[in-house]
């Protein structure tokens, strides 16, 4: 289905081409799974024994949610609903976290700082400061360390005297319940741009034809302009308001190409969500197939 | 003095200077100003006079403030007035013994020797703590104890309310860490009241100037009348001259009739009629035609001398004085005091007085010639804005009145007994009464009645609640100016944007609807005058050339100019231009106050000059020959610090114009536009917006009622309150989670920190249509902004309750909770904690209770029996749809020792279906879908909206400032800069354009977008960028409301009215008429009375008389009686009726 992963950036960002696919709903249908529908882990219930911060309950409750973890969701079995509250999370669905940190002047502290940082300790909260509490055999199942994808998330700031105790649950999702089971920063394609040089454009008109463009897009052989990559266009359509390029120039997309971005949250591998969006929707189609009505 | 403000992180406040209040240099945010880049400017940064003298605005501000005129009006009443009104009531006599005296010498507020000063409560204190942020008033007194004559200094009188950050007020000049000491906010202008824990402000009042000459006109009637209301401390009176059938009379309300002008003028010692001609008509002949006739009616009556006239008068004076005067004693009062009543007259020398009602008919005389000559009630340059310091010192004058006639009262009381046994002193006897003033005062703050026996003035709603919606709506509340003017009345002409508005009103901030026009607010620089002192003005005229009234012979009055003070001809003048500009200089290099005005009426052949307070001024950059008088190197200083506002009018760079002077003035706009005659530079023409219009990014590209209709709805807009929002607790606290300063600013903005005070979000929005759910302005939301915290907000609501106790000792309990058997608290009482009361931090449902408070059942019982102690439960019981959680939960006693319960509870809700938006172009909308992330069009980077607004928001509108938020906006954010949509500037489209061009964007802002639906491109592009969101305060969640049965009202029993009682839905009139045009009869019965207040009767068919269980009372007997459904309201009118003695009878017959 996919011809070439083109390159990864850092461990986030994914260019892939999806080429000469016959329907664009396909590649709709891996986009909208990439966002809603593939599964991840996060923070759903948040139990706070104690919080005298100045941020409130609700407030922190909702940035610990929005922390993307590092929990393979594989690892995880999605929780039933229907058990009684008391039995509902178990070492097999749920991921429990802690938070316990409590802010403290710092006796060695420089006299005359006025840096927060300095002057107390534990002054600001970050998602590396949730631990990670294995239950039952937790502990052999994870193999990778359970913690924060993004250890500098500030959750909150504390001043000498305040302290938050909390524990988390964390626990399976998908992206249309809420956004912060979503895996994806974002996932979206864009059609491949195309540039059709109609009249050939030489001299100076080339210098400007060429700056109407990103770099790279447009080189100059000979003084005269052609198109060198396309691909880093940004279709700014910049070209289309000088009288001088009035119908020597066609800028198009290619109806078919499509040039996925997938922006993971840090839980998984882009490619790795995209494979999952596949194969989810390999799951529907085979569920549609079986279905009596379809018969 | 201008005291230390906390407004000096703008630009380039001044460092410490001389003089005795220095600015402290422990002024936190002010340290900013020294870094090397401060808001992208550097300090080394070339100046450009041209554009940035506008830095002269946050200089002004510094200095002034945007709530100054409040402060300094309170200044002025508790330091200078106060004294005035001690030493106008100076001695309390006795009307018994006629050696007794009682003297005031001194008056203070605040501390109790001018040494120390007092500690009062800090006001956060007084807040929470429901009591009144007031400072107690010291009186020093000299008296008469027998033969000995004692002095009493520091004697307390009463408390005096304080406004905040007055310089009686403990936050004066604090530094910010001492703010945050006292749980004040630094950016909180103050210029408000607390009175019994709630923050009061006495709004602004317009009026029409007094003592001053109007001439108006009334076309229909043929009328012109010149009318002055006069004012002094002890009265208010006005008089009129007027015209009937072409003679001209004098009118006031305490002469039963018009009297001839002839004979008043007659009456003031003007006897000669050649010199009542001249000092009326001068020696123009047209004139002196149509004044003529006046002397014939003058004859008629037969008087031809002073005592004639004055007779003639004191016979129509209506009297209310005891002691019965003479008819002409009668006479001399009236004109000595009644009559002009502002002009006081010396060893009986009306000359003065006569002058003025000859010159009062002189411009009668001249409006009847020419029309042009009425005055305009509604120019600005006639009216007056009273503050709080005036509106306090009326009142404090009345109640230090009735203070000391009480007194004196007492004081006869007791010297009335003979052979008293100790020597009498009158202290003891003077504190009984010291809480009239304190009870007073707040009693007229916290009602907003200001009732003045002296003027028999009843003025209701003059205070308003200080309303905390949003940092934006107390601060517009600031700046509010209310007309005195009658909301009923159908005229326009009050109403109506009037030039001379031009710089000091704001031209956007009014009310829609009934208050539109009536209600204004302050431009940007405006200050308002406080009183100035007239007697050395009045000698520096003389020096200066003026010719003085009181030598100049009638014949010659109008040759010349004539030299008016505060309306009153003090000389004439032969060379006004050059005495003008002579005054002027004085004024400019400091010789005489700068808020004094002077300028040339040259219709009336007058140079007035005015030192009143109340006049509305701003300061302009001045022009000598052709050129700015502010340099480059003067601004380079002011960036430094080196120079303050203060000093350049000192240098005369700068100088106030009052709209009167300013009319005598050409003002440049810019410096290009400088000619020969300009006299005056606009410091920055974006100031003829408020601080609430000011927040509109490109406002002059808007259709004006947009900005008018923002102005109203920024107000409304949810965000950060102040610094110290969460230590308030309020009846009423809305707070938005995650408020971001808008990524397009204006300089307004910066200057009254909403950048650090935010109220909204920067929302991405597509403009394009999307699912018919955007119909009317309704907007799209993305689910997923919402889950990442987009417009997600937060209501506190406040519950007090007071533990009352009783005259038999008993009090209110607050009980423990209830639990279970198996320990369990129960339902109702899981919130709470072994106390009582809540716990923070829990959640709150319908149905539990929150403060488990008990009150005794024999509390009206004597002590005597009081050992049961039996109790009742009475508690506060949560009901709302949506739970809440306890935030705060506070106890203290309040003034009385009253203990007192604060619980606050929140809620924390993210947008749903229905609440309402606005971005900062007076677009509002509600949210009329909610749409999954996946569904929304994305760009090419896999953007999506955060909004979807319908584009039929923008041709009817024609906000185009709208548009170009959006692009600077994207511009700014591709940029990583903050762009300003600042008016009559801000940043250039062209210049926007290039950077999305540069960017990779298209110049117009418009991206290529696909459907999240289908994934194809869509077939337009859409406009697609960041525009400012406000979250306003009207959501779903406060207004839903149903109900199927419910409670009635106990009158009528019918259901009763509104959401807040549970009431029905009403099938109205016109709803009803469109059943009965329908037919449905019996689902109109349904509605209006089975689904409403049936009610059984037994009616009697034979006497039609109601009777009850089948037995009519009247006929004795059960034969005829018949049960029957009627509306419970008409069971009742008939009783009504039947106890008038009128019996309705009803005759039964069957209708099929």
């Amino acid at each position: 289905m996919v011809d070439n992963i083109v390159h990864i950036e850092q461990d986030r960002v994914t260019n892939t081409v999806s080429n000469d696919y016959p329907d664009t709903s396909i590649s709709n249908a891996f986009r909208r799974i990439m966002i809603s529908e593939v599964p991840s882990v996060a923070a759903e219930q948040v139990y706070i024994f104690n919080n005298t911060s100045v941020i409130q309950d609700e407030v922190l409750a909702h940035r610990i949610g929005l922390i993307p973890l590092k929990i393979d969701p594989d690892l995880l079995n999605w929780v039933d609903n229907s058990v009684d509250e008391s039995d509902k999370f178990t070492d097999a669905n749920t991921v429990v976290m802690t938070l316990d940190v409590s802010c403290t002047k710092n006796p060695n502290a420089p006299k005359n700082s006025t840096d927060p940082k300095e002057l107390y300790r534990n002054s600001s909260i970050y998602a590396r400061d949730l631990k990670f509490e294995p239950q039952g055999n937790q502990l052999e199942n994870f193999k990778n360390p359970i913690e924060p994808a993004d250890p500098d998330i500030l959750l909150a700031k504390l001043r000498p005297g305040q302290e938050i105790s909390l524990r988390i649950h964390c626990v399976l999702g998908i992206g249309s319940d809420h956004a912060k089971f979503s895996p994806v920063s974002t996932a979206s394609y864009r059609l491949l741009p195309t540039i059709d040089i109609i009249e050939p454009i030489r001299g100076d008109d080339a210098k400007k034809f060429q700056k109407c463009f990103p770099t790279g897009v447009i080189g100059i052989n000979n003084g005269e302009a052609f198109v060198k990559d396309s691909r880093r266009d940004t279709v700014s359509r910049e070209v289309l308001r000088h009288e001088e390029f009035n119908g020597k120039v066609k800028l198009g997309r290619k109806r078919n190409h499509f040039i996925f971005n997938v922006e993971s949250t840090g839980a998984m591998s882009p490619e790795e969500i995209f494979f999952k969006s596949v194969r989810i929707l390999k799951n529907k189609a085979e569920y549609l197939r079986n279905c009596p009505i379809g018969r | 003095m201008p005291p230390k403000r906390r407004n000096s992180e703008l630009k380039n406040g001044g460092s410490s200077r001389g003089g005795k209040h220095q600015h402290t240099a422990t002024d936190d945010s002010f340290n900013e100003l020294l870094q090397p880049v401060y808001k992208g400017k550097q300090l080394s940064d070339e100046i450009n006079t041209a554009e940035d003298k506008w830095n002269l605005l946050p200089a002004f501000l510094k200095v002034k403030g945007l709530v100054k005129q409040h402060l300094d009006s309170f200044n002025y009443f508790v330091d200078v007035d106060l004294k005035k009104i001690i030493k106008a009531n100076e001695k309390v006599l006795s009307d018994v013994d006629p050696d007794f005296y009682i003297k005031y010498l001194d008056i203070r507020v605040g501390e109790a020797s001018p040494a120390a000063r007092n500690n009062m409560l800090p006001p956060h204190e007084c807040r929470l703590r429901d009591m009144t942020y007031s400072a107690p008033i010291y009186v020093d007194v000299e008296y008469t104890r027998g033969r000995k004559i004692i002095m009493h200094k520091g004697l307390e009188i009463g408390k005096m309310p304080i406004m905040l950050r007055s310089n009686k007020c403990i936050l004066d000049g604090a530094s910010e860490a001492k703010m945050a000491s006292l749980n004040e906010c630094p950016l909180d202008p103050g210029g408000y009241f607390i009175v019994n824990g709630t923050e009061k402000v006495i709004l602004i009042q317009e009026q029409l100037s007094k003592n001053r000459i109007i001439v108006e006109a009334d076309e229909k009637k043929q009328i012109v009348q010149a009318s002055v209301t006069s004012s002094t401390h002890e009265r208010k009176s006005k008089t009129y001259v007027v015209t009937k059938n072409d003679k001209i009379y004098l009118k006031h309300n305490s002469i039963s009739e018009e009297v001839p002008i002839v004979i008043v003028l007659k009456a003031a010692g003007i006897i000669s009629d050649l010199e009542i001609m001249q000092l009326v008509c001068g020696d123009d002949a047209a004139y002196q035609d149509s004044f003529a006739i006046n002397f014939e009616e003058c004859a008629k009556v037969g008087i031809y001398t002073q005592q004639q006239a004055l007779e003639f008068i004191g016979a129509k004076v209506k009297t209310m004085r005891r002691a019965k005067l003479s008819i002409l004693q009668e006479g001399i009062e009236a004109i000595a005091t009644t009559v002009i009543a502002h002009l006081t007259v010396n060893d009986l020398d009306f000359r003065e007085k006569a002058l003025y009602i000859a010159l009062m008919t002189r411009r009668v005389v001249m409006a009847m010639h020419n029309p042009k000559m009425v005055d305009d009630r509604d120019y600005v340059g006639n009216k007056r804005l009273e503050l709080a310091g005036q509106l306090m010192s009326l009142l404090f004058e009345d109640l230090f009145k009735k203070f000391n006639t009480d007194f004196k009262a007492n004081i006869d009381k007791i010297l009335r007994k003979p052979n008293r046994a100790t020597e009498f002193d009158a202290l003891l006897n003077i504190n009984i009464h010291s809480n009239n003033i304190t009870t007073g005062l707040n009693r007229a703050i916290s009602t907003g009645n200001w009732s003045l026996k002296r003027f028999k003035m009843e003025r209701a709603g003059v205070t308003h609640v200080l309303s905390r919606l949003s940092y934006i709506s107390a601060l517009g509340m600031m700046t509010r100016i209310s007309s005195q003017f009658e909301k009923s009345r159908k005229v326009s002409g009050p109403r109506a944007l009037q030039p001379s508005q031009f710089g000091m009103l704001c031209t956007s901030d009014t009310p829609e609807g009934e208050a539109c026009g009536l209600v204004k607010n302050l431009a940007l620089m405006t200050h308002i005058t406080t009183d100035d002192e007239e007697e050395p003005i009045k000698k520096l005229c003389y020096l200066i050339g003026v010719e003085e009234i009181s030598v100049i012979d009638s014949a010659s009055l109008h040759d010349n100019f004539g030299v008016y003070l505060n309306g009153t001809i003090i000389g004439t003048t032969r060379f006004p231009t050059k005495f003008v500009s002579l005054f002027r200089n004085l004024r400019r290099t400091g010789k005489v106050s700068e808020f004094i005005s002077i300028y040339i009426n040259s219709h009336q052949k007058a140079v007035h000059i005015a030192t009143d307070g109340g006049r509305i001024c701003r300061p302009l950059i001045i022009i000598e020959n052709g050129e700015s008088k502010v340099k480059a190197h003067h601004l380079l200083k002011l960036k430094q610090g080196k120079l303050q506002f203060d000093d350049f009018l000192k240098q005369g760079l700068v100088e106030y114009l009052d709209v009167n002077e300013e009319n005598d003035c050409y003002i440049a706009l810019y410096e290009r536009d400088i000619t020969e005659k300009a006299t005056h530079l606009e410091i920055e023409p974006f100031t003829v917006l408020g601080a609430v219009a000011g927040l509109i990014p490109y406002p002059h590209h808007n259709q004006s009622p947009r900005n008018t209709y923002q102005c109203a709805m920024g107000k409304q807009a949810i965000g950060a309150i102040a610094y110290n929002q969460f230590h308030r607790i309020d009846t009423l606290l809305y707070l938005m989670v995650y408020p971001q300063q808008p990524m397009v600013k204006s300089k307004t903005i910066e200057l009254i920190d909403y950048d650090k005070l935010p109220a909204g979000q920067n929302a991405t929005v597509a403009v394009m249509s999307y699912s018919g759910y955007d119909i009317e302005d309704a907007l799209v939301l993305n689910k997923s902004s919402i889950d990442r915290g987009f417009g997600r907000c937060q209501v506190l609501r406040k519950n007090t309750t007071v533990l009352k106790r009783y005259p038999n000792h008993t009090k209110d309990i607050i009980a423990g909770m209830r639990v279970k058997d198996n320990g369990e608290p129960t339902f109702q009482h899981a919130s709470l904690g072994p106390d009582g009361l809540a716990e923070v931090g829990t959640r709150v449902e319908s149905g539990q209770v929150y403060i488990n408070k008990s009150i005794p059942t024999n509390a009206a019982d004597s002590i005597m029996n009081q050992d049961t102690g039996e109790y009742r439960e009475t508690p506060v019981v949560y009901k709302a749809p949506e739970p809440s959680y306890i935030d705060q939960v506070m106890m203290t006693t309040s003034d009385n020792d009253q203990e007192l319960i604060k619980v606050l509870l929140r809620q924390t809700r993210r947008p749903e279906l229905g609440d309402k938006f606005s971005s900062r172009h007076g677009q509002k909308g509600v949210c009329g879908i909610i749409v999954q992330q996946e569904d929304l069009p994305f760009n090419d980077d896999g953007i999506s909206p955060d909004i979807i607004m319908n584009p039929h928001g923008f041709p009817s509108r024609m906000t185009v400032g709208k548009m170009l938020e959006l692009v600077s906006g994207k511009a700014g954010v591709l940029n990583g800069s903050l762009e300003y949509g600042t008016c009559f500037g801000g940043s250039d489209l062209e210049d926007m354009s290039k950077i999305l061009m540069d960017k990779g964007f298209n110049y117009s802002g418009k991206d290529m977008l696909y459907s999240g639906i289908t994934g194809e491109c869509l077939q337009a592009y859409i406009f697609f960028g960041p525009i400012y969101y406000q979250k306003l305060k009207h959501m779903v969640l406060d207004k839903m409301h149903a109900r199927a049965r419910g409670p009635r009202a106990v009158l009528t029993r019918q259901p009763t009215e509104g959401r807040s009682r549970d009431g029905g839905l009403r099938l109205g009139e016109m709803e009803r008429d469109c059943v009965i045009a329908y037919g449905a009869s019996q689902l109109l019965l349904e509605r209006l009375m089975i689904s409403s207040d049936a009610f059984d009767v037994d009616i009697c068919n034979k006497c039609g008389l109601m009777g009850y269980n089948g037995w009519c009372t009247s006929c004795k007997n059960a034969e005829n009686v018949i049960r029957m459904q009627i509306p419970y309201a008409a069971k009742l009118l008939f009783q009504e009726l039947l106890s008038m003695n009128i019996a309705p009878r009803l005759k039964l017959g069957d209708v099929f």
